[in-house]
């Protein structure tokens, strides 16, 4: 196993969904809460890393913070390094590729609140950041486990983004699923199997959490 | 004194009721789909005249606006001197599941600053519904009734000016709504908050000396006294009486 691998997939999943839940929280809210026709606009952007190949994004993130571009050379000077074949380029693929992983479950858990509460609240006086925080996310508690979980598994296992914007630097860009790759192209598969099996093996305690929070004390029928 | 003159569209149904609500009590009357919560959730804020086509919309509570859709006004909902300070109690409770009877009241305080100020105004509102052995419990564990009194006392809680009633008392028998109702009417005229309560019941109606708006299908049909507005309704009770 490679242990340096794996401690950079488990960082860049940690700083991904915590970035991620920031970002998705309020954006669901207002997807949810919202009466703009442009939100439906918003809502298929969000979306659109569910269907578009990892690859193409990975690539268009890459000509898009590389020196080619005003944004590429803006960030460059800000940060003095450019993002592309950086961990904190990887984490801002990642947070876009795993965005709907996020945004989805949130979606859908805060829809099922009932507007009733919604007014309640509303004629009590919550502006909407208490909205969100006092009622929405309580309320939809097991839904923000399962953005939680589906981000970080999301990110844990991501390989064409990773690929293409951070390319294969030892503890920097090279992830667990860099490592599996390079393992099986090295005709390495005793090894191979032990990343693979510890990347499924987090893959089903995690989701077997999520299954394990939402399912009701007497059973779904219940 | 309320005055409202409201012109709103809603799919097929057309809300046109221009007046003023002089009375302390009103009681908006009239059957399922006359428009009563259209009204009720208008005069909350809960919804605003439609910006595009004829809709207009002009709400004034004490000489103070509180939705002027020609100019783009309407006060957000909320106890705070900057908004309606408006509350409003439906048929459906709408507490708050995962907080407790003790924090739904006090959801509407924070405003008030102190905690002991929040802990007595969230005591005596529970009082004032008889529902203050009800304040650790969860709304799950309350019965229609009981979860009724706490929505009602969530409402009175953030001492509001305006108090908006729809069908709040429907799960309550008759005896413990004509007792809550003469508490509840009493400590609204000590603390001068105008009450616009909808029914489609004529007893509720008929209950208290009430100015009485008469409300079919969408238009005020007549606003008066109850014995003036509700003629027809009380011989129709007193008809069903003597046969009885």
């Amino acid at each position: 196993m490679d242990w340096q691998a794996f401690a950079l997939s488990l960082k860049l999943a940690t700083v991904t969904t915590a970035i991620l839940l920031a970002v998705a929280v309020p954006l669901a809210a207002l997807l949810v809460l919202g009466r703009s026709r442009w939100l439906a606009a918003l809502e298929a952007l969000a979306a659109l890393p569910l269907v578009l190949p990892p690859t193409v994004l990975g690539f268009f993130l890459l000509v898009l913070l590389g020196p080619r571009t005003a944004v590429g050379r803006g960030i460059t000077s800000l940060l003095g390094h450019p993002l592309a074949f950086s961990f904190s380029g990887l984490v801002v693929g990642s947070v876009i590729y795993s965005l709907p992983f996020a945004v989805q479950p949130l979606v859908a858990g805060f829809a099922v609140v009932e507007p009733a509460l919604v007014d309640a609240a509303r004629l009590l006086g919550a502006n909407p950041a208490r909205l969100v925080l006092s009622l929405l996310v309580p309320l939809a508690r097991r839904s923000l486990l399962a953005a939680a979980v589906l981000s970080f598994l999301h990110t844990m296992g991501e390989f064409g983004v990773v690929l293409m914007l951070g390319g294969d630097i030892p503890g920097a860009t090279r992830t667990l699923s860099i490592v599996l790759y390079n393992q099986v192209e090295n005709f390495d598969y005793a090894a191979a199997n032990r990343t693979a099996a510890a990347l499924l093996g987090m893959s089903v305690v995690a989701l077997a959490a999520i299954y394990l929070g939402s399912r009701p004390k007497g059973g779904r029928r219940a | 004194m309320l005055e409202l003159a409201i012109d709103a569209r809603r799919g097929s149904f057309h809300l046109q009721v221009e007046c003023r609500f002089a009375s302390d009590w009103t009681v908006i009357f009239g059957p399922s789909g006359a428009g009563k919560t259209t009204l009720l959730r208008l005069l909350a804020g809960l919804d605003a005249p439609s910006r595009k086509g004829p809709d207009r919309a002009r709400i004034a509570f004490d000489n103070r606006l509180l939705t002027d859709s020609p100019v783009g006004l309407a006060l957000k909902p909320g106890p705070r001197p900057w908004e309606r300070k408006t509350s409003f109690v439906t048929q459906q409770p709408a507490l708050f599941p995962h907080l407790t009877v003790a924090a739904n009241v006090a959801y509407g305080l924070p405003w008030l600053g102190g905690e002991t100020e929040s802990k007595q105004a969230v005591e005596a509102a529970l009082e004032l519904v008889g529902a203050s052995s009800l304040i650790d419990r969860r709304p799950r564990d309350l019965s229609g009734g009981e979860a009724q009194r706490v929505a009602l006392a969530r409402a009175l809680a953030p001492q509001p000016r305006l108090l908006l009633l729809d069908e709040p008392f429907s799960a309550l028998d008759g005896s413990a709504s004509d007792a809550l109702l003469a508490r509840l009417q009493i400590w609204l005229t000590e603390h001068r908050v105008q009450t616009v309560l909808a029914t489609h019941d004529a007893t509720d109606a008929l209950a208290t000396s009430a100015e009485v708006a008469l409300l079919r299908e969408g238009c005020l049909a007549a606003l008066g006294s109850a014995a003036e507005v509700l003629v027809s309704e009380r011989r129709r009770l007193l008809g069903r009486l003597g046969k009885g």
